[in-house]
């Protein structure tokens, strides 16, 4: 049945049926494969999207609950300054092994620093509970906290 | 793969490119000269693995997978080296599956380094060679007067200077040196950097493509229902309610190839993932499970319990270990046990297939192509140029991604849906059905003397991973019961005894991240350590008075230093292990503290031995992996039986380590002359022992059974 949603900003239709989860009508009926299924049941934190700004694990969010909700997803992500600074310093610090994972990291790593400007080391334990096979979480911190200081620094400049 | 058991071949391109392969099989460096098929017709089978076109591009084809160790970018920094060209600017087209051109292609046992540093080291110097001699003919120079730098030649004397594209034509008619000599260490100017990975812009935006992200035109998307039990063969199904949800198309019986054991299942095929899965839902499916055991966690240990307790079928000696330990007065007896693991990698496995009558395609996260293509064109009955292979990225593999079951099940459905279609496991599939890495019970039995080991015993009991083929004898000698250790010990010993049990079950095991020796090494440096302490002797001196090599001591006193150990007091919760794998060392010391009513850890210190580091921070990353991995399956999962059934089916019970659990790492790469060992597996084996060792000493309980709790110590 067709359903229409906002996503990055642009209104799409689809047809699905109402109870297929947005990780899959990203996936399959939009063909934005960015977002990643790890587990399903919300546990993994892979599929994490944006809904108006806030982040979800799309694999448990029914299409008929997205609404009118605006949806964000990765492939936009570095319209966002501070998905931008974050994707800049993810790479600065190699954090990437096999890549699964980091789609969902950015996004959740995203919403800290919206809501947490300068994240202590507790901060992004809390809020970080997304899952990492390869084991790239040791470099993760030093990441975040990289570019919390590059975005602060720059807002420094903007208002002297 | 092995570069001394091949040849280098080179040949030129219809003067427009220059291309230099390795074909097996060829004697000595020949040159052919044509048009690009020409050659490929008379060469039969050239490997063009690196070629420099007319515009200076250079192009390598890599036959291994990137599957999260870098092999984009280190393969690359290993041809720039004699090449003279920026790694960066190196174009790279992943190989199809074809073991005639590439050899082995499995990214496995930490070898995508040292596989082919060599051959691409030659490679690079030879094209090289040829550029130079090229620019000092056209410029009338002896060679010697040129240098070649960043995809140029130039002659200073001169300041006279081109590029590789417009020396290739002139090149690709030289004869090339049998011989170029290589650059020595010491003037390497890209290997030994810890240059960036080049794929790694693609994965923090989503465009990189993994197998599961993969899309064909008119591509449906299935899941499968297999057997619960290992050995299960579809009775009869049911699909009338599968057939009704939207968007399925077909249900359809399928098989795979699990070993040489036929394992079936019923496809759910639809128009998007979400449609399958609710169809399998749906799907009614009576198995028939023969008169296959239903085991169970709890026997399959009371076996291998049991078994340890005679001395094995097989066994590697030397001196005689049971006399002396039937003489000695004080002998440490113990066992210790290894839990069933499940890969666990985070993109499930999958790929796409699209078999006709006449051909097979296959796309996935592949970590073995070639044992793939040549599989399906068994399978299928096809002859292999009939079967591509194709590898996406990996979401990791671990082991599991080398394996042709799945691929095979997949071109099944493909067949019958008579178009492409991709086959997606479920997180509850990746982990239920195997293989995994077997669980294992090692009994230990020692002494010492002197400050000494005078005798060690190992037993191990556990399913032989290389023994599972029909025909195949699962008794067979598994002389794995020694992956891991430090060689120096054999030597240091003057009686021991490692003896193999083997458990035969239904469950499929296989190769989990460094094999046997990530549960070996549990064993066997927890012994070496509780021995350690019966002597009354140091952990680090005592290993430093058995293992006497120079690169061991090198590497022990570098770890002793960044961790501090020599001025801890004991008790305060450090622990040390050392092992050996995959042709490189790692030591690692672990240090815990109290934690409510358990104990937390505070810092992981790493030193690792892999000779010649390519990229020191690829190598750095690969050990930080390695560490959380093997905390994780030391402390938050297991893969537990019950009715014959795998228990934990998704990440609520298969717990993974948050950020929160995961400790500061400290990794320190050695430098090393030494040839390139391995860098995905070798530092995993050694952190579990040197956490509970950590924990024998803070707490004086000793752990031997994994995966154990932290927050109860
Ligand atoms: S796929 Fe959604 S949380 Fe794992
Ligand atoms: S980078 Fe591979 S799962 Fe996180």
């Amino acid at each position: 049945m067709p359903t229409t949603l906002t996503v990055n900003g642009r209104r799409v239709r689809v047809d699905a049926a109402p109870d297929t989860p947005l990780l899959w009508v990203l996936r399959d009926a939009l063909g934005m494969t960015g977002t990643k299924y790890g587990c399903g049941i919300a546990q993994c934190g892979a599929c994490t999207v944006h809904l108006d700004g806030a982040p979800v694990r799309s694999c448990a969010l029914p299409l008929s609950a997205v609404g009118n909700g605006a949806v964000t997803t990765i492939e936009v992500l570095h319209q966002d300054r501070r998905g931008k600074a974050l994707q800049e310093a993810w790479i600065a610090h190699q954090v990437p092994q096999c890549g699964y994972c980091q789609s969902g990291f950015l996004m959740a790593a995203t919403d800290l620093l919206a809501r947490t400007p300068v994240p202590t080391d507790a901060d992004m334990d809390a809020a970080l509970t997304n899952l990492c096979r390869c084991g790239t979480q040791p470099r993760m911190k030093a990441a975040i906290r990289e570019a919390a200081s590059r975005l602060h620094d720059a807002a420094g400049r903007r208002e002297p | 793969m092995s570069p001394v058991s091949r040849r280098t071949f080179l040949a030129a391109a219809g003067g427009t490119a220059l291309v230099l392969g390795v074909v097996p099989g060829f004697r000595r460096l020949r040159v052919l000269t044509g048009e690009a098929a020409e050659i490929e017709r008379e060469a039969g089978r050239l490997n063009a693995f690196v070629s420099i076109d007319a515009s200076g591009k250079v192009t390598l084809v890599t036959h291994r997978a990137e599957m999260g160790q870098g092999a984009y970018s280190v393969v690359p920094q290993m041809l720039a080296e004699e090449l003279e060209v920026d790694y960066a600017t190196v174009e790279i087209v992943v190989a199809e599956g074809d073991s005639a051109r590439y050899g082995s292609q499995i990214t496995g046992g930490s070898s995508t380094v040292r596989g082919s540093l060599t051959q691409l080291l030659v490679a690079g110097a030879t094209a090289r060679d040829l550029l130079v001699r090229a620019a000092a003919q056209r410029w009338g120079v002896p060679p010697a007067e040129c240098r070649a730098e960043r995809g140029t030649v130039v002659h200073p004397a001169s300041t006279r200077r081109a590029g590789y594209g417009e020396l290739v034509a002139d090149a690709a008619r030289l004869e090339p040196a049998p011989k170029v000599p290589l650059k020595p260490r010491a003037r390497y100017t890209v290997i030994g950097k810890s240059l960036p990975r080049r794929d790694l812009p693609a994965k923090v935006n989503g465009s990189a493509v993994f197998g599961l992200d993969f899309r064909l035109p008119g591509m449906q998307f299935a899941v499968v229902e297999r057997s619960p039990r290992f050995v299960g063969r579809v009775k009869r199904f049911d699909a009338t309610a599968s057939l009704k949800v939207p968007g399925v198309t077909k249900v359809v019986k399928v098989e795979r190839d699990v070993f040489g054991h036929r394992r079936e299942g019923v496809a759910v095929v639809a128009t998007n993932t979400w449609a399958a899965i609710q169809g399998r839902r749906a799907l009614e499916v009576e198995w028939d499970d023969g008169d296959a055991p239903a085991v169970d966690t709890e026997t399959l240990y009371a076996r291998m319990r049991e078994a340890v307790r005679s001395p094995g079928n097989h066994f590697r000696s030397q001196g005689a270990a049971s006399v002396a330990l039937e003489r000695a007065t004080d002998v440490l007896d113990v066992t210790y046990e290894t839990p069933y693991q499940a890969h666990a990698c985070m993109e499930p496995l999958n790929c796409v297939a699209h078999v006709t009558a006449d051909s097979a395609e296959i796309w996935g996260p592949i970590q073995g192509p070639d044992w793939v293509r040549g599989h399906l064109a068994d399978a299928l009955g096809l002859p292999l140029e009939k079967v591509r292979v194709h590898m996406t990225f990996l979401g990791g593999g671990f082991g599991r991604k080398a394996f042709t079951d799945w691929t095979h099940e997949a071109a099944m459905v493909s067949k019958a849906v008579g178009g492409p279609v991709q086959v997606v496991w479920t997180r509850e599939d990746d982990l239920t059905q195997g293989p995994f890495r077997p669980g294992m019970v090692y009994r230990c039995r020692g002494a010492v003397a002197n400050g000494r080991v005078l005798a060690f015993e190992g037993t191990m009991a556990g399913q032989n991973m290389n023994a599972q083929e029909p025909g195949s004898d699962p008794r067979a000698f598994n002389r794995d019961v020694v992956e891991g250790i430090h060689e120096g010990w054999f030597d240091a010993i003057g009686h021991w005894r490692f003896g193999d049990a083997p458990l035969e079950a239904p469950i499929p095991v296989m190769w989990w991240r460094s094999v046997y020796s990530s549960t070996n090494a549990f064993a066997y440096e927890s012994f070496v350590d509780e021995l350690a302490a019966k002597a009354g002797v140091d952990p680090f001196t005592f290993r430093r008075r058995h293992l006497r090599d120079a690169r061991v001591t090198a590497l022990l006193d570098r770890l002793a230093q960044v961790s501090g150990w020599d001025g801890r007091a004991k008790g305060q919760g450090y622990g040390l292990a050392l092992t050996h794998c995959f042709g490189s060392s790692a030591g690692h010391v672990v240090k815990v503290r109290r934690a409510g009513s358990g104990v937390a850890i505070e810092r992981v210190w790493s030193v690792i031995d892999c000779g010649l580091a390519v990229n020191p921070d690829g190598v750095k990353a690969q050990v930080e992996g390695s560490v959380v991995m093997a905390l994780a399956a030391a402390c938050t999962h297991e893969m537990t039986f019950a009715g014959g059934v795998a228990a934990k089916r998704n990440f609520d019970a298969y717990r993974l380590p948050l950020l929160r659990d995961v400790p500061p790492i400290e990794v320190h790469v050695l430098e090393s002359e030494h040839p390139p060992g391995g860098a995905g597996e070798p530092g995993l084996p050694g952190v579990a022992p040197a956490l509970c060792n950590a924990i024998a000493d803070l707490a004086g309980t000793r752990i031997r059974r994994l995966p154990f709790d932290l927050a109860r110590i």
